[in-house]
């Protein structure tokens, strides 16, 4: 099938950008929609032009790199699909997408639809983890977990860090993500020694950075490709909750942010 | 130089014991002194970089990703191995170090084996403390499974993302290190060259993916975790990304590249659907547990496989090995998938594939239970295919998915340049011909943990460092020499593009040096990969400009080094008469079709020296000697 590809080209962030549009034949209706811009970037580099510039790794939804609009929405209109696996089949013959970057001021744009996420280790840094050091390990099965908890928490874990749900969100709120770590190792009792600093700590790192409120719409789990419920966020409010009153002093400093170009 | 694999003598229960006191050990106060770099950041470098910053180390960590947890680690699925014997099914060390042994067709280490083996253990109660969401049962205590190519349920796993949530628990703690001021983290930055001073690896040379700036990296040791070089073959099941490049520019730097022709096709892959294919997805082996595989009896049987009834259909594995059925290692269970197709068997369009069935598991289990087991490669096999495998039976074909070769290393992981180490499947040293399931998780976190915390403060407790400087004439050399290729292939301005080029390269490989090998059809292989390279050097074309964003220039980098390396891959493959788990030379085989060892003459590891551009690479043996596991035929009947 044809198909017209209306892609935003931005050679870096202090340069103006525009949509382009390119007109892709010979699509396959198997192949996905990195492989057809793939196709794309050959064809542009026979021609002397420069490629369309796409995060892309894995190629199989886990490793979180790809990811832009397509036609407005993040990752495409597959419910629980990345944009590596969105395969063309579905769209249609003569079809036109508008492929733009994540736009979120706390994700400055590097070049076409690559943008920088750092601000996601950020938040991670300031307390995504539990603090145990290489050697300090009780033996696995001594503190049981119970199968209900551990599945809560891998829901959780699922997350990819793409950044959809910022994408998404009309505030370009990281809180599903946010949320996503704390639930994670909040609910297993590793983590539970350090739940509220945690909550605390990666809050205040998160709205040190360039990323708005969450206003509870729910675009962001709408878009997942791993399906993180909205209840993760619940999670982080309640904790952040019961931290704010229980260790107001605690507080660590957040790292530097990312600075918006 | 003889080849010193600095095995312990004595009882090999007490080696690595014996090993860690025997080491030297660096004053807490002065390992803030010492720097040390880590080149990638899946399982092998960011659990190193994690453990190292936690001893206090000054670490810089770089990957070329965007962040650290983007490492193809993530992508593993079916899980981790450990000798924990939890079932009670007469699981233990010595078992899991003798069926690795075994499944590398002996060809690996009995030492560092069984190191891993006891090590395993640990690794799991480190994973766990870390909050790593492990499957559990109803009262609470981690569930097991069983895996390609074992007897008993060893394997730990976290539904089908096992990688992602290991790598998870690395990249947490890396981070906490990076909080804590102990790492330095520097993503999207490749290194391209490594600075050997006075015969030691002193730093490295990278590049910066999105401005293109060269910077110089001085550190007292390096330590490469990037990962194996199946991309060689363009199409595998690896990251777009993953390369060879850091291994390949140490190989040049005088490190030795050790057994690169055992490379390993994984049995359970999605079969390629078009030209266009730019990557090869994997389908767990851990479907293999209740997956059937079978095909048509009837050569080219144009039946959907729901009309094909139950006595028309061949059970080849089944068939074959009765005592091991589906769950044979992945060597042989691709080679079979191969020879059905071969002959005819296969089946969908392009008659390369084979069925993997859950008619009966559905039937035993419930789809309940089946959805909980596998339902996310359920839903990522129908994403892909349009087919819904709770229905009709899934199409499987193998593909290129691991390297068991990789830089040679000695039981301290130091590669055969002083203060260059190499960790996970970056390195040669525990799967020997064959890697078994879940085994490359189990080697990447025991490298990165357990291993070198201790014996690279082996290294510079027993060295001095002189100050490097940037303005030394190795390091001016290397910097030198790494713009001028770079320049190079932007220069070129030729007719062909870099994936083109890739993907005729892979073909080549694919055709001659994949699942089955011949001397002739290797000889061949070299002189069409020499012939290509050449042509690669006249005829790329790499768009824009080398000081920003470029990913065609990057892959040009890393494509010129395939080159090099497709063609040692070849020649190794050529010069090991023999065939021995993912090894496959026709010549040698069984007469009823299985790898046929000649321990005689190949018993050992094959430690290839580069020797200059135009001149044939140096060939140094480490003789492998068994001392507990005595080799034997492998049967899986």
């Amino acid at each position: 099938m044809k198909l017209t590809l209306k892609i935003w080209r931005q050679k870096n962030p202090n340069e103006k950008g525009a949509f382009v549009r390119y007109p892709v034949d010979d699509v396959d209706p198997e192949m996905s929609i990195l492989e057809c811009l793939d196709v794309l970037n050959e064809s542009l580099i026979l021609r002397g032009e420069v490629p369309v510039a796409f995060e892309h790794d894995c190629r199989e939804g886990i490793c979180g790199s790809c990811g832009f609009m397509i036609n407005g929405i993040a990752h495409g209109p597959e419910r629980a699909t990345t944009t590596c696996q969105l395969t063309m089949r579905h769209f249609k013959d003569g079809d036109e997408l508008t492929l733009e970057p994540w736009r979120a001021k706390a994700f400055p744009l590097v070049k076409d639809l690559v943008v920088n996420r750092q601000a996601f280790d950020h938040i991670i840094q300031a307390g995504g983890y539990v603090s145990v050091s290489t050697g300090q390990a009780p033996e696995g099965n001594n503190i049981p977990v119970g199968k209900e908890v551990a599945d809560q928490s891998m829901d959780a874990a699922a997350c990819i860090g793409c950044g959809a749900c910022v994408a998404a969100c009309p505030n370009a709120s990281a809180a599903l993500f946010t949320g996503a770590k704390i639930t994670h190792l909040g609910v297993l009792p590793q983590g539970e020694p350090e739940r509220e600093r945690r909550a605390l700590s990666m809050v205040a790192q998160m709205n040190e950075e360039a990323f708005g409120n969450c206003t509870s719409i729910g675009e962001c789990t709408g878009v997942c490709p791993k399906e993180i419920p909205l209840e993760v966020i619940a999670n982080m409010n309640r904790d952040y909750v019961c931290g704010s009153f229980n260790r107001r002093e605690d507080l660590p400093a957040p790292v530097a942010p990312v600075v918006p170009a | 130089m003889k080849l010193d694999a600095k095995i312990p003598s004595g009882p090999i229960e007490q080696a690595w014991a014996k090993a860690c006191f025997d080491m030297k050990l660096v004053n807490p106060a002065n390992k803030r002194k010492h720097s040390l770099i880590v080149v990638g950041s899946g399982l092998a470098g960011g659990s190193a970089a994690a453990s190292l910053g936690e001893l206090g180390y000054k670490v810089k960590c770089f990957c070329f990703q965007d962040s650290p947890r983007r490492a193809h680690s993530i992508a593993a699925q079916g899980g981790i191995n450990a000798a924990k014997n939890y079932p009670n099914d007469g699981e233990s060390v010595y078992r899991l170090f003798y069926d690795t042994v075994k499944g590398g067709d002996f060809r690996a280490r009995e030492g560092n084996v069984y190191r891993l083996a006891q090590i395993s253990g640990k690794i799991i109660d480190q994973c766990v403390a870390q909050g790593v969401p492990f499957a559990r049962e109803y009262g609470g205590s981690l569930s097991n499974r069983s895996f390609g190519g074992a007897q008993v349920s060893r394997t730990f796993y976290a539904r089908g993302q096992t990688g992602q949530q290991l790598l998870l628990g690395a990249y947490q703690a890396l981070e906490r290190q990076v909080q804590a001021g102990n790492v330095t983290m520097i993503p999207r930055t490749e290194m391209l060259d490594l600075i050997v001073v006075d015969g030691r690896a002193r730093g490295i040379v990278a590049r910066n993916l999105i401005t293109g700036m060269m910077s110089v990296h001085i550190a007292d040791a390096v330590i490469l975790a990037t990962g194996g070089y199946g991309n060689v073959y363009y199409l595998s099941t690896n990251a777009k990304g993953s390369n060879a490049t850091a291994i390949w520019r140490a190989y040049k730097r005088g490190a030795l590249f050790a057994n690169p022709c055992f490379t390993q096709i994984h049995p359970t892959c999605i079969p390629v659907s078009g030209d266009y294919q730019s990557k090869l997805t994997l389908m767990s082996e851990s479907l293999r547990n209740d997956g059937r595989i079978w095909v048509p009896k009837k050569k080219g049987d144009p039946r959907p496989p729901n009309e094909i009834p139950e006595d028309e259909r061949d059970y080849y594995l089944e068939r074959k090995y009765p005592s091991f059925g589906n769950l044979v290692p992945r060597d042989v269970a691709s080679r079979n998938a191969k020879a059905m197709c071969d002959a005819g068997y296969g089946v969908g369009k392009t008659g390369l594939g084979v069925y993997l069935d859950f008619a009966d598991a559905m039937s035993r289990l419930g789809e309940k239970t089946v959805r909980e087991r596998y339902g996310n490669l359920f839903d990522m096999y129908q994403r892909i295919t349009d087919e819904n495998p709770y229905k009709a039976p899934m199409r499987i074909y193998p593909a290129m998915h691991y390297t068991m070769g990789g830089l040679w290393v000695d039981y301290e992981l130091q590669s055969t340049i002083p203060g260059l180490f190499v960790l996970g499947e970056a390195n040669f040293s525990d799967h020997g011909a064959n890697r078994l399931g879940a085994s490359a998780l189990m080697q990447g976190l025991s490298d990165g943990y357990f291993i070198i915390p201790y014996t690279v403060g082996n290294y510079l407790a027993t060295n001095t460092f002189a100050k490097v400087e940037e303005s030394q004439p190795e390091v001016k050399e290397a910097v030198a020499a790494v713009q001028q290729k770079i320049d190079k292939l932007l220069s070129i301005k030729g007719k062909r593009t870099v994936d083109s080029f890739h993907r005729e390269l892979g073909k080549i490989l694919w055709d001659y040096c994949g699942m089955a090998r011949t001397a002739e059809g290797l000889e061949s292989a070299i002189g069409k990969i020499r012939a290509l390279r050449e042509e690669y050097w006249k005829d790329v074309t790499v768009p824009g400009s080398g000081d920003d964003l470029n990913e065609s220039l990057e892959k040009a980098g890393r494509v010129a080094d395939y080159f090099e390396l497709a063609e040692l891959l070849c020649i190794d493959a050529r010069d090991r008469n023999e065939s021995c788990g993912g090894h496959f030379r026709e010549e040698y085989q069984t007469p009823d079709g299985e790898a046929q060892r000649d321990d005689e003459h190949y018993s050992y590891a094959a430690a290839w020296g580069y020797r200059g551009p135009d001149a044939p690479p140096e060939l140094k043996k480490e003789p492998l000697e068994f001392n507990y596991v005595h080799p034997s035929q492998r049967s899986y009947k």
